[in-house]
Formats: structure tokens, C-alpha cells, sequence
């Protein structure tokens, strides 16, 4: 099992430290969820991880090798990143904006491989939008445009997938969908999945593991519902929380109210 | 025995599924091709001096020793010295334009953006209209080039100072050094500027072709030659920054590198163009749009063809505006705007595609 590791991460952003001396470990075949509040440093310990920024301090490693010695090219052949809200300034069909994917793997001066087509094509089918595949980005509806970043993001080939609050302005459905789809992928590509989360129960529901953060350093990590107690939840995110089981599945609910006693 | 040449189905059909795009492009590729070198020729033909279209070959092929010139020395005169250089000049500027307006656009990810956005055109103009004014018009060229260097060095030293030229924040740069640049020279204008100095600079803001000889051929077929066809090759690293800086850089693009490197090669072609023809609006902002309208987004595709087809608009253009109100010449920026605006709408209205 191939993993990577965060060695004491820590990101300097205009003077304040946002990541601070972060250590956690990602596995392949697992989807980890980077929880914490809003400024906790979700995104910029993900650019890192994803090898889009270097840290202030501390490392990462990828399979035992210095995730930053490889050349930026290299990391994107490994790794792929999708970004919270990425919109495209200048008209882009899906099929174009898939094929993104397989710029790193393609030199400037040669044409496209024969493969990409296929790996273009897959990807598409993959998430379920072939049938999109020629209209325009901007003209799909939030849970759809997701996806075709999903399969931009395959298309890379990549053995580590990293997710900025992938649910973030979808509805309930879409979230549901996009997570169970990242789910699957994960698992039938042995992805390591690392994605930043603001709704605790989706962690719950869809991540094997939780790495919560709080002003920058690690509050607590390890299984979803070991490490989401209402003393933790309380302490990070000044909320109130109980743990039900749900009345069907049984599995747990958390729900929340503000610390001084529901709103009447 | 023959060896048997063997070509299964599925290997045809598998080389046709991956492969369709390149021979559309190619084959759009080749009409416009040809379509450019009709356009030379015709335009080589219009003007008051009446001259056939085998005319202009057979001018053309004595100068590469492919037998004497059949015209006498005033036609020929008026081809080889008065008429090829204006028209080549207009497709290589019109072509430059093209290009330097697609990559702009790409690389600030802004649509309104031109091959002028970092300041070129004021810079440019300001030097053009100082020697304008000093009576040292032959300085010209290399004073516009000049003007438009230190325009670009301005607008790069504000945006960059400690940031990796953020695209907003080149624009604003750009912005802050055209209105300096442009109120330097009404400044000079007003004065110091004549009846004759006051037209010849108007001319010239205005963008026009009318002193095109082989040196300005030279100046931006060279400039085409060594900096548009490296930034049509540069094209892939374009289409990463669909999404973005971040995006960009995930795809392992080094985002701050070429970007400089893009920025930087873009004003050196605009420069080189602005000091052989003015600041020619409109061809570089909005024929990079038509283009994409049409052919779309990826950038190894319509580089190459907002190339050819900037070449074939701009010849045309500046056919128009040296003979439709002849002896009179209408500086051919006034014609770009006219003639490109309405088939722009057009465009816009006809194409559901741009949001």
C-alpha cells in the first residue's frame, strides 16, 4: 500500500502561519476527509500535499521518496488536484476541459498520444458524462460540471486525488452523488483520496479516515466517528453535538445546536 | 510473392476515432492557407495602376531568378516596391496581432484583453508621436519599439513587485501605465503639434500601413517568424490555465515562468508590429474570439489559425482603406473597427457556445 506522508507541514501565508507543524499520513484506497472550520488551513495544506505550493517547513513524502525532489511535471503525473469552484474564463466544451487532464503526460512540442483519446473517453465514462462530453462547461449544472472536473482529474492518470470541498453549492443529491462517485473511484483505481470537508456528516457517511484541523495543526484524526465526539466538536468548532443513531440504518447522525441551548 | 500489406478493421477505425480533430484542423488549416496566398495576390492587383494577377507572379518570380520580368519597370516598380511590401506587412501584422490577442487573452484569462493590455500602445505612442514631433520621422519604427519596451518594463515591474503576476493585477498595472502613456502624449501633442505633425500623428494612432516598404516586411516577418511561431508552439501550456492559476499548476505547469515568458513574447511581437503600423485596434482583441467561436478553445489549434486568419482580415482591410476613398487613404484601424464589429455581432448572436 502506497502512502503519503505530511512531516511537519507548516505554510506561512502573508506573515501567519496557517499550517502549523502538520503531521498525517494518506493511504491509497482510502478517502481521507480534512475537516476544521473556516481559516483552519484545509486548502492550504491540500495545495501542499497535492505539490501545487511548497511548505514554509517540514516535508512530504510519497512512497518513501521526497514528494518535492520530483519536477513539477512529475508530481502531476502522480497526483491531481480538483479545486473549489474552478470556472473557466473563455468558452470550453467538456470533452476540451477533460483533456486538460493529459497535460502532463504530453510534451509541448509533440501532437496529442493516439492513447489519449481512449484515456479521454474512459474518464468521461467513468463519471457518467459522456453524453456531455461536447456541450460547453458553463451550461452544466453544479453536480455535472463536478464531475467533469472528476474526470479531468482521471484523465491525469493519477495515483493521489485531492478535493476542495467537492459538496461545496451543491444540493443534497448532487453531494450525496459526487462523494459516493469519489468513493468508488477511490477504490477502483486504489486512489488515495484527500478531501477537504465542511459537513461533518458527509465525513461520516462517505471517509475512512478524518484528519481534523484547528488553527493550522491537527486537533485529532483517525475513524470518522472515534474522532468526531461532541467534546472534539465543541472544542474546534464551538458547537454543541450530539451523536444519535439513525432510526432506520442505525448508523450514527451527529446533530447540532449553539452551546448556550437551541435557538427557540 | 507480395508481402501482404494487412490493415484490419478495428486498426482503421481505432486510427479515425483517435485522430479526427487533426485532419479537420488540417484541412482547415490548408483552405486558409491557400485563401492567404490568393489574398496577396488580388490585393497586389487592386490600386489605381491596373496590374493582372499573373502579373504579380511573374514580378515576383524574376526577383527569385525564375526568368526576366515581362511588366516594364514601373510595374513592376509599382508591385515589387509599392505594393507586395504593403500587403505582406498587413498579413504579418495582421497575423502578430492574432496571435499576441489569443495569448493575452489565455494568459490573463480575461476576455477583454488585447495585444495592447500592458501598456504597448500608449508606450509605443508616445515615442512614435516624440519623434513625430522633432521632425525625425525615419526614427520611427525603432522609436515606437522603444516606447513600447519601457511600457512593458513599467507595467511588469509594478504588477510583479512580490507577486507572480497575478492577472488582475497586471491588468490594473497596464492600465495605470496606458493612461500615463496616453496623457504624455496628448501632452506633446497639444504642445507642440502642427497642421501636418497633428495629421501624421493621427494617421499613426489610428494604425496604418501606408509606409510599409521591405523594412517593415523584414521587421515583422521576423518577429513573426522568431516570436509568433514559438508562442504557437507554446500553445499546450495556454490550455492548462483554463482553470486557472492553481489548476495550471497542478497539471505541472510552472505557472509564474510562463506566464513571464508568454507576457514578455507577446509585447515583443506587438512591438515589433506597433513600430511597423501604429496601434491597429481591434484585430488582435476581437479575431482571436471570432476564431474560437468557431474552432474552439484548444489553443495548438487556434493559435496557428487566428494566425492565418489575422493575416487575410488585416490584408483585406487595409486593401479597403487604401482604395475606397482614393487618392485619400483612411487610416486602416478606422476600417479593422467598421468591417470587424458587425461580423463580430454576428458571430456573438449566431453562437449559443460563448457564455
Amino acid at each position: 500500500m502506497s502512502s503519503l506522508v505530511a512531516q511537519n507541514i507548516s505554510v506561512v501565508l502573508g506573515g501567519r502561519t496557517v499550517v502549523d507543524d502538520v503531521r498525517a499520513e494518506f493511504s491509497s484506497g482510502l478517502v481521507t476527509a480534512i475537516l476544521g472550520p473556516n481559516g483552519a488551513g484545509k486548502s492550504s495544506l491540500l495545495r501542499v500535499l497535492a505539490g501545487v505550493d511548497r511548505p514554509a517547513s517540514g516535508g512530504v513524502s510519497w512512497e518513501h521518496e521526497d514528494w518535492f525532489a520530483l519536477s513539477r511535471r512529475d508530481r502531476a503525473r502522480e497526483a491531481a488536484l480538483v479545486e473549489q469552484d474552478a470556472q473557466a474564463e473563455l468558452p470550453l466544451t467538456v470533452r476540451m476541459a477533460v483533456t486538460l487532464g493529459r497535460t502532463p503526460h504530453a510534451s509541448v512540442f509533440a501532437g496529442p498520444a493516439p492513447e489519449d483519446a481512449a484515456i479521454i473517453d474512459d474518464a468521461l465514462a467513468d463519471v457518467g458524462i459522456t453524453a456531455f462530453a461536447d456541450r460547453q462547461i458553463s451550461t452544466l449544472s453544479g453536480g455535472e460540471r463536478q464531475r467533469a472536473h472528476l474526470a479531468r482529474a482521471l484523465a491525469q492518470q493519477p495515483r493521489l486525488l485531492f478535493l476542495d470541498e467537492p459538496t461545496n453549492h451543491l444540493d443534497v443529491g448532487a453531494q450525496l452523488a459526487t462523494l459516493a462517485l469519489v468513493r468508488r473511484l477511490a477504490q477502483a483505481n486504489d486512489l488515495a483520496v484527500v478531501t477537504a470537508l465542511h459537513d461533518l456528516n458527509l465525513a461520516v457517511t462517505f471517509a475512512d479516515r478524518v484528519v481534523v484541523l484547528d488553527e493550522g495543526r491537527v486537533a485529532a484524526a483517525g475513524h470518522p466517528i472515534e474522532v468526531l465526539t461532541p467534546e472534539l466538536i465543541e472544542s474546534v468548532w464551538g458547537v454543541s453535538a450530539t451523536v444519535l443513531a439513525h432510526p432506520r440504518t442505525g448508523s450514527p447522525v451527529i446533530v447540532f445546536e449553539l452551546p448556550d441551548g437551541p435557538a427557540t | 510473392m507480395f508481402p501482404r500489406l494487412r490493415i484490419s478493421p478495428t486498426s482503421l477505425r481505432r486510427w479515425s476515432l483517435t485522430r479526427p480533430a487533426p485532419s479537420r484542423v488540417a484541412l482547415a488549416a490548408a483552405g486558409l492557407t491557400l485563401a492567404l496566398l490568393v489574398s496577396i495576390t488580388v490585393a497586389t492587383t487592386i490600386g489605381p495602376a491596373d496590374i493582372r494577377f499573373g502579373e504579380v507572379w511573374a514580378s515576383v518570380g524574376s526577383r527569385l531568378g525564375l526568368g526576366g520580368s515581362p511588366l516594364s519597370a514601373l510595374r513592376d516598380g509599382i508591385v515589387w516596391e509599392l505594393r507586395l511590401p504593403r500587403v505582406l506587412t498587413a498579413g504579418a501584422v495582421g497575423a502578430g496581432l492574432a496571435i499576441a490577442g489569443a495569448v493575452m487573452q489565455a494568459t490573463t484569462r480575461n476576455s477583454l484583453a488585447d495585444p495592447y493590455l500592458l501598456g504597448l500602445s500608449s508606450g509605443a505612442s508616445l515615442g512614435a508621436v516624440t519623434v513625430l514631433v522633432l521632425g525625425a520621422g525615419v526614427l520611427l519604427p525603432v522609436a515606437a519599439f522603444a516606447g513600447a519596451i519601457v511600457a512593458l518594463v513599467a507595467t511588469l515591474l509594478i504588477a510583479g513587485a512580490g507577486s507572480s503576476l497575478a492577472p488582475g493585477r497586471t491588468i490594473l498595472a497596464g492600465i495605470a501605465v496606458s493612461s500615463l502613456g496616453a496623457s504624455l502624449t496628448s501632452f506633446v501633442i497639444f504642445w507642440t503639434a502642427t497642421g501636418d505633425s497633428y495629421r501624421e500623428i493621427i494617421a499613426w494612432l489610428l494604425g496604418s500601413l501606408a509606409g510599409a516598404d521591405w523594412s517593415a516586411v523584414f521587421i515583422a516577418g521576423s518577429a513573426l517568424l522568431l516570436i509568433g511561431l514559438p508562442l504557437m508552439v507554446g500553445g499546450r501550456a495556454l490550455d492548462a490555465f483554463a482553470f486557472g492559476d492553481t489548476s495550471a499548476a497542478a497539471l505541472g505547469v510552472n505557472v509564474a515562468r510562463t506566464r513571464l515568458l508568454l507576457l514578455i513574447g507577446t509585447a515583443l511581437l506587438t512591438g515589433a508590429m506597433v513600430a511597423v503600423s501604429g496601434s491597429i485596434g481591434f484585430v488582435g482583441l476581437v479575431l482571436p474570439h471570432a476564431v474560437r467561436l468557431v474552432v474552439g478553445t484548444r489553443h495548438r489549434t487556434l493559435l496557428p489559425l487566428a494566425a492565418l486568419t489575422g493575416a487575410i482580415f488585416l490584408i483585406w482591410c487595409d486593401t479597403a482603406a487604401r482604395t475606397i476613398f482614393d487618392p485619400r487613404e483612411l487610416p486602416v484601424g478606422i476600417i479593422t473597427a467598421i468591417v470587424g464589429a458587425p461580423v463580430f455581432v454576428l458571430l456573438l448572436m449566431r453562437s449559443r457556445r460563448f457564455s
